[in-house]
């Protein structure tokens, strides 16, 4: 037996009314496409897509979930890098790592309380992640992961702040983005010290802009983190 | 121009469909903003045809205010602009003052500070605003820093001024939004300054993050760029409960108003 359903939140909608900040109205969960497939014994159809597939949503709650997924991300692996670090880490090191985990903690657990509590029908569920290249015992790898998913950061909510229709959601990725660059910056000195790396030509163009990336691009860049898989219809990711 | 000539253009359909480069989708925007406002005044023909200059200075229409808002964020983010980057050119050229093993760091920040300054011009331009000149800075203040003579006086000031940049851009977000590649810009240029204020302050011993109000070993007055960091509240949500304020705070970086912006920026210059 095979059957297949899709979840969409469409008709969701968030009160943009500055008072009433991050508040829900309309929520509506559309179930489209189920479908049944009969079958008989000698028909093995094996099928490893085992449940719905979560779409992120239309207008700013698509966004959130965004930015939640990414964090998400972020959190689980500074989550694995704190709770056994690399291999000769030194102490300051282990300071920055420490740190980093906790503020992506906090930005995870903000966007699970803001969104939770906005749209509780169309919050993102935890999502599983995998590290498949990743070595956390080596220092190398550890840095260069960070280091491409501090930037992978930067580059989606520079890319997403188009989208965002509330002026008071739009200062809250204002707020985390700049945290972000910050680290982005931390991790590359500790990877070439002393150098232009914080702040590197291969992320700063002639005209001094950093990075800056739809999020189809994010996705399909980071995609291969993400275990559990999700869709963003109205940002042509599907 | 006359109102009938207005309406011709503005029901060109070539106006409104033709592909556009970025720089030109902003001048576009731009001259629709002017045009709207012209026809935004009382339509008798004869306050047009006999005080022309009354409807041109109209501050009244919403386009015009909308379109002023926008481009007295970018003006000010030229003026901030303009001080880093003559900061980081004198700073550079002064013999001894950057430590060799630094002057990677600030030629980079440099570089882009001068190229902040060229894009910014170029953007105000392309939305019709003749961008201001740069200032006439005093970097010592009247006298009570010496940051061309002291290193740590340069790295003290050069921290102040990046956390300012990125929460005066931070500051602007919502004045800018109405133009989204405008907005794409500032956010891009934001980050920029982030990295810097992260690798200026890791040069001078503290984290690349602000905890608490806590500039990190920062005179007192300096005290103006670190006020509010130390929030722990965000849209509701408790950023202290997991780790503390420290991580909270560090957690979220604040903005700064126009006003207060322009408040600390206005120390340095002189005319």
């Amino acid at each position: 037996m095979k059957k297949t359903i899709s979840v969409s939140n469409q008709g969701a909608t968030l009160d943009t009314n500055r008072r009433n900040f991050l508040k829900l109205s309309g929520v509506g969960l559309a179930i489209a496409g189920l479908a049944l497939v009969g079958c008989n014994d000698d028909d093995m159809i094996i099928d490893n897509n085992m449940g719905p597939v979560f779409d992120l949503g239309k207008g700013d709650v698509g966004v959130l979930n965004y930015a939640y997924a990414l964090e998400q991300l972020e959190a689980d692996f500074y989550t694995k890098v704190v709770n056994s670090f690399y291999t000769g880490i030194t102490d300051a090191e282990k300071q920055v790592f420490t740190d980093i985990y906790r503020h992506e903690v906090i930005h995870r657990d903000f966007f699970k309380a803001a969104i939770g509590g906005a749209a509780p029908n169309a919050i993102l569920p935890t999502l599983e992640f995998q590290y498949p290249n990743v070595d956390f015992k080596s220092r190398a790898s550890v840095l260069a992961t960070a280091k491409a998913l501090e930037d992978t950061g930067v580059a989606a909510y520079n890319g997403a702040g188009r989208y965002i229709a509330n002026a008071d959601y739009l200062v809250i990725a204002g707020k985390i983005v700049s945290v972000e660059a910050r680290h982005a910056a931390a991790i590359r000195d500790l990877i070439n010290p002393k150098s232009s790396d914080f702040s590197g030509d291969d992320v700063i163009n002639a005209m001094g802009l950093d990075l800056a990336k739809e999020p189809k691009d994010i996705v399909a860049a980071a995609g291969g983190f993400f275990k559990t898989p999700f869709t963003w219809k109205e940002r042509g990711i599907s | 121009m006359n109102i009938l000539k207005i309406l011709d253009k503005l029901s060109d359909d070539k106006f409104f469909t033709k592909e556009a480069t970025r720089l030109e989708t902003i001048t576009g925007i731009s001259n629709f903003g002017k045009k709207a406002a012209m026809s935004a005044v009382p339509l008798g023909l004869g306050v047009l045809m006999s005080t022309p200059a009354k409807a041109e200075t109209t501050s009244s229409s919403s386009a015009m205010a909308f379109k002023s808002t926008l481009t007295d964020a970018l003006q000010l983010a030229l003026t901030l602009e303009y001080l880093e980057d003559e900061y980081y050119r004198i700073g550079l050229a002064t013999p001894g003052l950057i430590q060799t093993a630094d002057r990677a760091i600030f030629s980079q920040i440099s570089k882009h500070e001068t190229a902040h300054v060229a894009f910014l011009k170029s953007a105000l331009t392309s939305l019709g605003e003749n961008p201001k000149s740069k200032p006439t800075f005093d970097f010592t203040v009247k006298g009570n820093f010496m940051p061309f003579t002291d290193y740590q006086q340069f790295l003290i000031l050069a921290q102040a001024f990046e956390d300012t940049g990125v929460r005066a851009y931070k500051g602007q977000a919502g004045n800018v939004m109405s133009n989204k590649d405008v907005l794409t810009a500032a956010l891009q240029i934001h980050s920029v300054e982030a990295r810097h204020a992260s690798e200026v302050r890791r040069l001078r011993g503290n984290k690349g993050w602000i905890e608490l109000a806590n500039g990190g070993n920062m005179p007192s007055a300096t005290d103006a760029v670190y006020a509010g960091e130390g929030a722990t509240v965000q849209a509701g949500f408790n950023t202290a409960s997991a780790f503390g304020p420290e991580a909270g705070s560090a957690s979220f970086d604040e903005v700064l108003s126009g006003t207060d912006a322009a408040a600390i920026a206005g120390l340095f210059i002189v005319a």
